[in-house]
């Protein structure tokens, strides 16, 4: 038989190899649980994600808008699901993965424990926060779990509106009266700082980087994506005549890439541990939804088993029909 | 906390065109196979992915176990006389 | 007659505007993921309704009437729904009773409207047809899975459809547009199908293991403007930014 550390060195080499790794293949516990957990973040954060959005459905100040918000917050609830399947496939089950984020086990991004407080907001998140999202999330398309990998591939395939409907909306204030300009520049003032924070802690304290990096979870670190997100927003931002919020801002012609300020990691620690602006009120909702739903959920399972508990008998008659038992 | 009974995992098929066979898109939770399919239909056909749906509650597929993949596939690799370019053939010769 | 299609193009439009708007409250809310997409992808479907009518209305009424101004700046008093529509989303049986009243109004409507002697209300409703049958076979599978589900489940939805049921029968009333759309031979004569529809809810109602109640209709005349207190706030959010920020584009 082999042993652990020969399997584990084949199970590296096939990695390294560009190979997939599906469900039941063998694979390290390690491996295992590092995907469990940052898939269910993950779909957590897709999930999440859809309450600061859903914030303002009702409001859209137009039926147009209002469509394309829906169907952008819904697509949201699919990508959850997608990835709450994928992370299923190795052993967890969805209710668990549920019961994790509703007691804080589990955590989502930071960036949704930000309010969303007027429409521009919907704008700067389509924008940045999409636009971030989707950076990580092309590179996952590649990652070495099978499963994860297409539910990337799928939510990319959906997600490429996402940006542009955000982007459209930035735009369309910033081509109106002043009052829509300032209600623009305002929500990229307050969603810029929390955007950057989404790729994570500093490399130096990252310690789980290297290894994800082994394993294909990640092609580049969370500075070199930060990065690659300042340099490709900057221009876009310039394209709408928007400030940036961060007066050191400025591009490094020896570097090839825009310098950037300093993060304000104190307080991303703080929204991380859950002193947030809508820690509390997002899981307060997220638990109000599942209680609310428990008597649906068990009705409809309720009501399955009587129907087939009913086909059974009927089958049961058909059967013995069959046989000439009742004539 | 919860211990009640989640509602079971499907595996979903869809046919994206007439001419196509189904292809596994993907799973979700239903009740009930009929909820099923209202349900990929809801998920995996907002883009007009499909013009057909198969579901399969997922307890109820088998599968190959890989740890016997060798054993399954490899046996096929060395059978070269199974593909046409085996044959070798005068290249001036047509629609053979 | 041009004043009265408008206005029953907006009755139309206001009722699946209204549901869609209740609906739409519950995006991110529903009771598992599948759900919720269902929930939402109905809400969809009648906001591409919405659009449709009030488009056409809007072109009807010239100059600088849009489907927005139609749809998020008119003063309660001519919204034309019914009163059914504009109740809250109580729990998930009053979501799916609403649903299902409605849908099976629309299942007799609709076919109805397909041959209207306007063409372009025709069309609409030809359109609209396969999406009213889908939401009709979802609100009445739902409808039997939580009548014939649990005792807790059987009880909320019998409360609910004892609450929502008296609201239906605002929809066969006949208002002065009405009579005179059917008149023009543009809408249907909504007492001709009443009958038949009571009969198919009550099938399903069986289906469901549920009991007609017995309550009389209630009093309510939404389709001329006189709406419920929930109205108010409807309007508050769906109005909120064209209020609050007059005359932008967005």
């Amino acid at each position: 038989m082999d042993n652990i550390e020969n399997l584990a060195t084949r199970f590296q080499e096939r990695i390294d190899a560009g190979e997939k790794i599906e469900p039941k293949d063998w694979m390290p516990e390690k491996y295992r649980k590092t995907h469990i957990r940052q898939i269910s973040q993950h779909a957590h954060s897709e999930i999440v994600g859809m309450l600061p959005e859903g914030n303002w459905i009702t409001r859209a100040p137009s039926l147009k808008r209002k469509l394309g918000l829906l169907a952008k917050v819904q697509d949201e609830a699919g990508h959850g699901l997608y990835l709450y399947s994928a992370a299923e496939t190795l052993g967890i089950s969805r209710d668990e993965m549920t019961q994790q984020l509703l007691t804080g086990k589990a955590k989502y991004s930071s960036i949704f424990n930000y309010p969303t407080l007027t429409w521009a907001d919907i704008g700067a998140i389509g924008w940045l926060v999409d636009g971030a999202a989707i950076i990580n999330q092309v590179m996952l398309t590649r990652t070495s779990f099978g499963p994860y990998a297409r539910a990337m591939v799928r939510i990319c395939k959906e997600e490429s509106f996402h940006q542009r409907q955000g982007y459209e909306i930035m735009l369309t204030l910033c081509n109106g009266t002043p009052e829509q300009k300032e209600m623009a520049q305002d929500a990229l003032n307050r969603t810029w700082w929390p955007a950057l924070m989404m790729f994570g802690p500093r490399d130096e304290d990252s310690p789980n980087t290297k290894q994800s990096m082994a394993w294909k979870i990640k092609r580049k670190t969370n500075d070199e994506l930060r990065q690659q997100f300042v340099d490709i927003t900057v221009p876009q931002a310039e394209f709408l005549g928007l400030k940036m919020p961060d007066p050191e801002i400025k591009w490094n012609e020896e570097r090839g890439h825009y310098d950037f300020g300093a993060i304000d990691w104190d307080e991303f620690w703080q929204v991380v541990k859950g002193n947030g602006p809508c820690n509390k009120e997002r899981i307060a909702a997220r638990q109000k939804a599942w209680d609310d739903g428990q008597w649906v959920r068990d009705a409809a399972l309720a009501y399955s088993a009587k129907k087939s508990e009913n086909e059974e008998k009927s089958n049961g008659i058909k059967a013995q029909r069959s046989e000439g038992k009742i004539a | 906390m919860s211990n009640k009974k989640e509602w079971p995992l499907f595996e979903i098929f869809i046919r994206s065109k007439n001419g196509l066979e189904h292809r596994h898109a993907g799973s979700l939770h239903a009740a009930d196979p009929t909820m099923a399919l209202e349900n990929a239909r809801d998920v995996y056909t907002r883009r007009q992915e499909g013009v057909s749906i198969w579901v399969v509650e997922s307890k109820d597929i088998h599968a190959s176990n890989p740890e016997q993949a060798g054993e399954l596939f490899e046996p096929a690799k060395d059978k070269v006389y199974r593909h046409p370019t085996f044959y070798e053939l005068p290249i001036e010769l047509k629609h053979i | 007659m041009k004043d009265q299609l408008t206005k029953y193009l907006m009755m139309l439009g206001d009722n699946a505007m209204i549901l869609g708007h209740r609906l739409s409250e519950l995006c991110g809310h529903g009771p598992t993921l599948e759900t919720d997409i269902a929930l939402t992808n109905i809400s969809l479907d009648l906001y591409g309704q919405v659009r449709s009518y009030f488009q056409y209305a809007a072109e009807l009424s010239g100059e600088g009437v849009t489907e927005d101004t139609i749809a998020f700046l008119r003063k309660e008093r001519t919204y034309l729904n019914v009163v059914l529509l504009e109740q809250p989303n109580e729990n998930f049986a009053h979501v799916i009773v609403r649903q299902f009243l409605y849908d099976m109004f629309q299942s007799f409507l609709t076919p109805a409207l397909m041959r209207s002697t306007d063409e372009r209300i025709a069309a609409i409703a030809a359109k609209s047809i396969k999406e009213t049958k889908y939401h009709l076979r979802f609100s009445t599978q739902w409808m039997k899975r939580l009548g014939a589900g649990t005792e807790e489940s059987k009880s909320k939805i019998q409360a609910a459809v004892n609450h929502l049921l008296p609201f239906t029968d605002e929809l066969f009333v006949m208002t002065a547009v009405e009579k005179e759309m059917l008149e023009q031979g543009i809408g249907p004569d909504l007492q001709s199908f009443k009958e038949d529809y009571y009969i198919k809810v009550q099938e399903v109602l069986e289906q469901a293991e549920l009991s007609l109640p017995e309550a009389a209709p209630r009093v309510v005349k939404g389709k001329t403007g006189i709406h419920s207190e929930h109205m108010g706030y409807i309007l508050n959010e769906l109005q909120y930014m064209q209020r609050a920020y007059p005359q932008m584009e967005w």
